[in-house]
Formats: C-alpha cells, structure tokens, sequence
C-alpha cells in the first residue's frame, strides 16, 4: 500500500517535471512567435492576406536580410554585376553595351518573369531567357542555371527592382494567352504528391503559419529568389527550393527549368502580386 | 555480407511463399487490404494478428524517418524538441478514441477527411510521382502500425 503511494508520488513529480519542461519550450516559441508577430518591419512585407517569407524568420535572419553588408547573397550580386559589366562571347560585347547602367535599364523587370515566350509558345524563365540572349545575340556560352555566375547575375538584375511591387503581368490582351499556363501552375500547387502525399497548398496555405516541427510553414512566396538559405550556405533558385519541397514529400522533382516548374513559378508569381521584391532575400 | 544477405532474402522468399499458398495470418507479406480490414470508423484487427510493442512504438513515431509524428503533433516526450502543432496535441489522444479508431486512422486518416494533410502510413497506392525508392512501399510497416498503436492507447488522459 505504502509501496504504491511513494511510486505514485514519483509518478506525478515525474509528471509535473514533463509538463514544466513542456510548457517552457512552448513559451520560448510563444515569445519568439510575439516577437515576431509584433516586428514593427512586417508592415513593409504583408499586404492583405499575403506575407513574405521574410514575416516568419527569426529576428537574426531579417537583421542580416536587411544589412546589405551582413547579408550573405551580396557576393553573389557582385559577381553578377561583374559579368555584367564584361564583355563575353564572340560578338564582343558586355550586357552593359547595350543596356547601360542595370539600376535603370533594369528596374522592374523581375516582375516581367517567366514570361511568355513568342518562340517556343512556352513560358520562360529568367535563366532560360537570359542564356538564350547570351548565345544567340552575344554569341557567348550557356551558363548552368544553379551556377554561381548565373545565379549572380539573376541576383544582381533582379535586385534593381527590390522594393517594388510584385504585379501580375496578365492583361486584356494577354490574358487568353497566359490562362492556361497559370491554370498548369496552380493545379500542380494543389495537386498532392509523393508517398507522404502532400500539395504545396497542405503545407503553403492551408497551414502556413503552423509549426512542422522548427519550421515555421511560410506562404511560399518567390519574391525574394535567388535567395541566400542558411541551410544551404549559399543562394538558390526557386526551381531548387521546388526540387526540395518535392523530395521532401517523397515525391520525383522535376528538371530544374522545365515546363512544369516554369509554369508553377509563373503562378506563384501571380499569387504573390501586391508584395514586395526583396531579392536577394535571406531564409533559415 | 553477401552470402548472409542471400540466405535472409532466400528465407524470405519461403516464408513469403507459404504465406501465398495458404498461412492466413496477416503479415507485411500479405497485401493489406483497406476496403476489407475496415469496420466503420475503425479496423478492429491487428494488421499483424498480434498486439504492438508501446516502447518501440514511441521510438517509432518519434524516428524522423519512419512515422515522424513530431512534425505535425505533440507527444508526451519532453526530450526531444520542436513539437509540431500542425494537427492535435496527442497528448491524452486515447481517452478521445478506441484503438480501432486509431488505428484506421494511422493506416489511412484520408478515410476519415479526405482532404486532411496527415499522410496515410500504411496505404501502397493511390500516389503521384512517388520518387523510384520508395514507389510500391508503405511509410511504416505493419509492425510499426501497431508498436506506434500500442504506444498511443497509453496517452489516456489524467
Ligand atoms: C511538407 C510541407 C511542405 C510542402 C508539401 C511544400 N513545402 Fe515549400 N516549404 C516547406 C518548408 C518547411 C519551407 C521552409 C520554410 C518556409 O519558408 O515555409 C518551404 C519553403 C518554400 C519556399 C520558400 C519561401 C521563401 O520565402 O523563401 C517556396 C517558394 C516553397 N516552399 C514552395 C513550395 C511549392 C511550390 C511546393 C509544392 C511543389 C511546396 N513548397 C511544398 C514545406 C513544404
Ligand atoms: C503532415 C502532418 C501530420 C503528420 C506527419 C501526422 N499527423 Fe496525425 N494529424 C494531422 C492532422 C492535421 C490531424 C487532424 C485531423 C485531420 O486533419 O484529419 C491529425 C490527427 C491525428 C489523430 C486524431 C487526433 C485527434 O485528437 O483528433 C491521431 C491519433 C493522429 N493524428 C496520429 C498521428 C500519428 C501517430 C502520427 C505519426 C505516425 C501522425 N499522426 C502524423 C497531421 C499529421
């Protein structure tokens, strides 16, 4: 009898320790949660519904996001800015031949991406367009998109248009044209896959905002790619980060610049409209 | 290594064959079938014929690579960090539900709501573009279903 009391006893102080520790992991997330949530910056990255990527990192990932010194993809944009300047290929000319300083020439243009391309009657991607320039008109040689060079230069054209907002490119006349390539987009974002059988909406939409583990689920918003990823210890393409989202599920990625993940980006890139361009963008 | 490997697969293949020609208990080697093993809500049989083993069973939920649990709730398991809370709290999970319950809900919770986000750990098809090594295989075998059951019908509410 007295036997079971005492073991009861040890019971409910070993209960009670569980619980402490519980309740303090839960309020080291709700405090880092209400810092968060209180950051008086978020204003600049939410607009409506829609959030950056930027409103779930930690205070120390948006303090180096917002440094142009502490921010990790900076090296990559000068490189980029270094091929952009130098001349390449066998007609001898630089990018900046013909179209001058970027921060003017280039201003806005992010959001002009993937595009419709006449050509192939596909969408485009950036890294598909601009080594298709390189080659035909500057008789140069393809860079490979997940490159350094590329991916720098990507990052350097599309940071003169940080701070502006990303706009749909659909239009009245364009608009019959772009249909279905969004309509590809946005089913494979609701389409589950992979053996754990998830859509990128699971995770994206119905529970952004929810922990997966030390994840904090984010809307998955593009505006800030190539972004520089901690995990990754360098920049990334959204293509990459669509490969990892895949893996991840268990489910057979795509090529990186294929069909399916043009078209997807073209649809995120819709869904984002209204937030801003934050290239390069720094993500846990 | 390679000859051991052989006579393991070797007996395998016996064992998988005697099951085949007419051992009826059920086993990983048996295809499971869903539509017959539910009842209602729930599947009142052990997908092995046996009960589970509960101290395997949380070390089995918690596996990162096997059910992964953490990601999505959160168990009593003050040792390991970062709870998920994209589902229920676990905790007290079976004074909500009868084991039958759970365990259809392990196998397969899109039976239950469709559009839930809980993967179905038990089911083999049904999928798109599952990546090569894991195409025709479950998430967790049979086995890990009721050691993980056998670990939840513990988490009673105090
Ligand atoms: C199992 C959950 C899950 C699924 C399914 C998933 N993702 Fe993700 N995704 C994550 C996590 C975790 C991160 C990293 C944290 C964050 O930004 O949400 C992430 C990040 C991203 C980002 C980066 C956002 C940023 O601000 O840098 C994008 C874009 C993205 N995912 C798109 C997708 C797309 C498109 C799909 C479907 C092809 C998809 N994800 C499927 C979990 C998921
Ligand atoms: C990707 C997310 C995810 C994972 C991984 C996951 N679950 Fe779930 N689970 C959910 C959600 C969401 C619900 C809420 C009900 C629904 O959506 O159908 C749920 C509900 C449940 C329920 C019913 C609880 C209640 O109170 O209603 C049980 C039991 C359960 N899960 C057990 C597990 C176990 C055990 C594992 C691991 C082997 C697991 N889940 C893995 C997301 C997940």
């Amino acid at each position: 009898m007295i036997g079971r009391k005492i073991l009861s006893v040890v019971a409910i102080m070993g209960l009670g320790i569980i619980v402490g520790l519980a309740n303090n992991a839960s309020i080291a997330f709700a405090d880092e949660a209400e810092r968060r949530a209180k950051d008086p910056r978020n204003k600049n990255y939410v607009v409506g519904e829609k959030k950056s990527g930027y409103v779930y990192m930690t205070s120390q990932t948006r303090d180096m996001q917002d440094d142009d010194f502490e921010n990790s993809g900076f090296p990559w944009v000068d490189q980029g800015e270094e091929i952009w300047n130098k001349k390449m290929g066998t007609v001898g000319k630089a990018c900046a031949s013909c179209h001058d300083a970027a921060s003017k020439s280039m201003k806005g243009v992010a959001n002009t991406f993937p595009r419709y391309d006449a050509k192939t009657k596909k969408m485009i991607a950036i890294q598909a367009f601009l080594n298709r320039h390189i080659i035909d008109d500057m008789g140069g040689k393809k860079m490979k998109w997940e490159s350094d060079g590329m991916m720098g230069l990507v990052m350097y054209v599309k940071l003169q248009s940080r701070g502006t907002p990303v706009k749909s490119i659909i239009n009245d006349q364009n608009r019959a044209t772009l249909a279905p390539f969004l309509a590809k987009g946005k089913k494979f974002f609701e389409q589950r896959r992979g053996l754990l059988d998830l859509s990128c909406k699971h995770c994206h939409e119905d529970y952004a905002g929810s922990l997966a583990r030390s994840n904090v689920l984010s809307m998955g918003m593009p505006n800030g790619f190539p972004t520089y990823r901690l995990k990754w210890q360098k920049p990334g393409t959204i293509h990459r980060r669509f490969s990892g989202c895949n893996k991840n599920v268990r489910a057979k990625p795509y090529k990186r610049g294929s069909e399916e993940y043009t078209n997807l980006e073209f649809y995120l890139m819709q869904r984002a409209a209204g937030l801003k361009w934050e290239t390069p963008a720094v993500r846990n | 290594m390679k000859f051991s490997k052989l006579i393991y697969s070797f007996a395998g293949l016996m064992i998988g064959t005697a099951l085949t020609i007419g051992l009826s208990a059920p086993s990983d080697a048996a295809e499971f079938d869903l539509a017959k093993a539910r009842v209602g809500d729930g599947i009142p049989k052990s997908l092995t014929g046996k009960p589970g083993n509960a101290k395997k069973g949380r070390s089995t939920a918690i596996h990162r690579k096997k059910g992964n649990c953490l990601a999505c709730h959160t168990l009593p398991a003050p040792e390991q960090a970062d709870h998920g809370n994209i589902g229920p709290d676990l905790r007290g999970v079976a004074s909500r539900y009868k084991p039958a319950e759970l365990r259809l809900r392990l196998v397969s919770a899109k039976t239950l709501n469709p559009d839930t986000i809980m993967p179905s750990f038990h089911l083999k098809t049904g999928y798109h573009r599952v990546q090569k090594k894991w195409q025709g295989k479950t998430i967790i075998s049979a086995q890990d279903v009721e050691d993980i059951l056998a670990y939840l019908v513990t988490l009673k509410e105090k």
